[in-house]
């Protein structure tokens, strides 16, 4: 039996953990990334307003219901948000990852296409893998993205090439490449319908039990490694040296440099993974089984991984933090899901609009906290020394 | 010779929006304020010019004067443009954003609200705006009797072309040979300096940013004109490459022209490679080799030559030196 003493201890630090937490930096943050998603959610419910004012409440209702809104039933929409989140989860950590860095990875779209197809190529030609096919499609799609971020790094590196350029001009190559190859190769290539034909059900991912939890959704083993990742990765980042050394070139890397930082590999490494990461999402959409074991087929059109772009306001709205991410990746498919099915009732793309203006307000809204506190903190020391002021004549009297 | 003029004329189609939006991009980094939203800033003016000229599609008046419907869709995109980029001047100077996080906000909500606005307002909720084919001028007369240049400038040429070669004299003149130009530069070298001597650093990065919104949505219409029928809210990331011409051309107005020259013309090697003789033969030799989509590779080229160009010549790159830096009045 736990003494008084015991309790009334514990009692006493909730009581001061709960009094300090206005004071604590990352609460701060949380406070106002919650701002920005407000103000977010009310630029979008205006735009609804003026654009569709007869069902502007209802549509807006439903995005706000998210995935929970789901016409079939709740737990498909639980599962089926998971599953939709997997994706931009791990694109939202591989932005994340290189900003920690300093850098900026727009090139997250054509690292997840060149996981795609790494995946694709192992799923069609890896049969004879057993159940390890899908570990091999998820290895071949990670070495392909950490190929496909390597060129951007060493770019970056030895050539002084901004990074942002060259990540563009690799979404495209590598948007163009892997419709090349996918098109001149006929096992795979469905010529009539310009989509992959279906790959085996041997190299799908396992379920993994989420189908007894979550039955009928598209949930997969998927979401759970990429919690894995997150966590794995929030360790590198803080709990090792080469997450310290990594985080150093990012905050300086001249300061890095003496420090004996080798930043040249920093910026090559970083980038690498930074593809690793999402061409991982990529590998892990094209081998999911879905909803009822069929698989997916990759449509084979010009238009870059939508996965890859919305990876940066992920990264951006979870502050580059691993866990972070996780809860952001998970809000902006919540709404997004929310978004698809009220459809009938507004253009999809109001999320996209309501996503790009948290992300604006977001950009400053740490800023206007500063503000804030700078202004109550002179006006703390203004009251201060107008009471020493006041002092010395009140001694008088 | 023939086969010369009518390459020149193509790349002169993406090489011209190239060197307006690069040289917008310009402004706004010799300002202090790095601009990676001119993508969506094009976006915006492009998507304001198209619906522009969607609307009045039928009108008999603009259907007599087309080139005064191509110049008041300019306009109207350059404005457009100006809108949409002071919401990055407020930002980024005023409230002192991250302004990569900024420029990405800007891009990401631009395809949005196109998309969203091209879909609410048409019949059938398509995203695509047509608005149809605006004439290139044939010949200008008296001009195109010139012997080469007439061929090059003055035969198939848009209106855009001398905009775009109206611009590129008035932003060496400005930049060269004003106060301003050269008050503007001294906000992105080194803006402490400037504040001492009276200028205002708030008031010209605003300047330098509105500046580039104009261009940029001026430089979003007159890419989609010559090069397509109907704007389906993307610019195929020529903002991105203008922004990688502007690098090429070291923040400098004529060496800008030549780097959007160079990247125009694999961009019409490229994406016009249809219409160019020995670009339809390279295809059916490739062909020939077994590869059954040449398409494919040939439109690989512009990406892969911006590559190799930056790779050759950004060692020595400088760019302005408090470009990307929020100015603090007080921080030294």
């Amino acid at each position: 039996m736990p003494d008084r003493g015991f309790v009334k201890n514990a009692l006493s630090k909730t009581e001061t953990f709960f009094k300090e937490l206005p004071q604590k930096n990352s609460f701060k943050i949380f406070v106002s990334v919650l701002v920005s998603v407000l103000i977010g959610l009310f630029a979008g419910l205006l735009i609804l307003l003026i654009f569709n004012p007869r069902n502007s409440f209802r549509a807006f209702g439903g995005i706000l219901a998210g995935a929970f809104g789901d016409p079939t039933s709740v737990l498909i929409g639980i599962g089926d948000w998971f599953y939709y989140a997997t994706p931009i989860l791990l694109t939202g950590l591989s932005v994340g990852f290189a900003f920690k860095t300093g850098l900026f990875n727009i090139g997250a779209a054509g690292q997840f296409m060149v996981g795609q197809y790494a995946a694709l190529m192992v799923a069609f030609y890896g049969g004879g893998l057993g159940s390890f096919q899908w570990v091999a499609a998820l290895a071949a799609g990670i070495l392909a993205g950490a190929l496909w971020g390597f060129i951007p790094g060493f770019f970056k590196a030895i050539f002084n090439v901004n990074e942002v350029i060259t990540s563009i001009m690799f979404n495209y190559i590598g948007m163009y490449l892997t419709n090349l190859l996918i098109k001149s190769n006929l096992t795979v290539y469905n010529q009539a319908r310009t989509e992959t034909h279906k790959i085996n059900t041997e190299a799908f991912l396992p379920k993994f039990g989420m189908d007894k939890i979550l039955p009928g959704s598209r949930a997969d083993i998927g979401f759970l490694i990429a919690i894995l990742v997150a966590i794995s990765m929030f360790i590198i980042l803080n709990k090792t040296k080469f997450g310290f050394e990594l985080k150093g070139v990012g905050y300086n890397r001249h300061a890095s440099r003496y420090a004996g930082i080798n930043e040249k590999k920093a910026i090559i490494l970083s980038m690498a993974i930074a593809g690793a990461l999402a061409a991982l999402g990529g590998a892990l959409k094209m081998i999911a089984p879905g909803a009822h074991n069929v698989g997916n087929t990759l449509t084979v059109e010009e238009m870059l991984a939508p996965e890859g772009f919305n990876g940066i306001p992920v990264a951006l709205l979870g502050l580059s933090n691993p866990v972070g991410i996780i809860f952001s990746a998970l809000f902006i498919t919540y709404i997004q899901r929310g978004g698809f099915f009220v459809q009938s009732l507004v253009m999809i793309e109001i999320i996209d609009i309501i996503i790009g203006v948290i992300i604006y307000f977001s950009a400053f809204s740490l800023v206007i906290r500063l503000f804030f506190e700078r202004r109550a903190q002179r006006k703390r020391t203004e009251a201060e020394l107008e009471a020493d002021e006041l002092k010395p004549e009140g001694g008088e009297a | 010779m023939e086969t010369f003029y009518h390459v020149f004329q193509q790349s002169l189609n993406f090489a011209i929006p190239l060197l307006i939006v690069a040289l917008g991009g310009m402004f706004s980094e010799k300002s202090g304020v790095i601009n990676i939203a001119l993508e969506g800033i094009m976006i915006i003016g492009a998507f304001t010019g198209a619906m522009f000229l969607a609307a009045v599609r039928g009108n008999e008046f603009f259907s007599a004067n087309p080139q005064l419907k191509f110049i008041l869709a300019i306009i109207l995109g350059a404005v457009s443009g100006m809108i949409f980029a002071s919401l990055l001047a407020f930002a980024s100077v005023n409230m002192k954003a991250d302004q990569t996080i900024g420029g990405t906000a800007l891009n990401l909500l631009s395809v949005a609200l196109v998309v969203f606005i091209a879909r609410s307002t048409n019949p059938n909720s398509t995203k695509n705006v047509e608005f149809g084919k605006i004439p290139s001028i044939k010949e200008v007369p008296l001009f195109s009797k010139i012997p080469v240049l007439g061929d090059m400038f003055f035969k198939n040429v848009y209106i855009s072309t001398y905009i775009g070669i109206i611009i590129l004299l008035i932003a060496i003149v400005v930049l060269k040979k004003t106060r301003f130009g050269l008050r503007l530069s001294a906000c992105g070298e080194h803006p402490h300096a400037a504040q001492s001597l009276g200028v205002n650093v708030y008031r010209m990065r605003w300047y330098g940013v509105l500046i580039s919104g104009a261009l940029g949505g001026l430089g979003g219409v007159a890419y989609i004109i010559p090069t397509t029928v109907g704007f389906n809210g993307t610019v195929h990331g020529f903002g991105f490459l203008a922004l990688a011409v502007m690098i090429f051309g070291q923040w400098k107005p004529l060496r800008i022209l030549f780097s959007a020259l160079f990247f125009g013309f694999f961009s019409a090697m490229a994406f016009a490679y249809f219409a160019i003789d020995f670009m339809n033969a390279f295809a059916d030799f490739l062909q020939k080799m077994g590869i059954d989509n040449p398409r494919e590779i040939i439109h690989m080229i512009p990406y892969v030559a911006t590559m190799v160009a930056l790779a050759l010549t950004s060692k020595k790159s400088r760019a302005p030196k408090a470009s990307g830096i929020p100015f603090e009045p007080g921080a030294r």
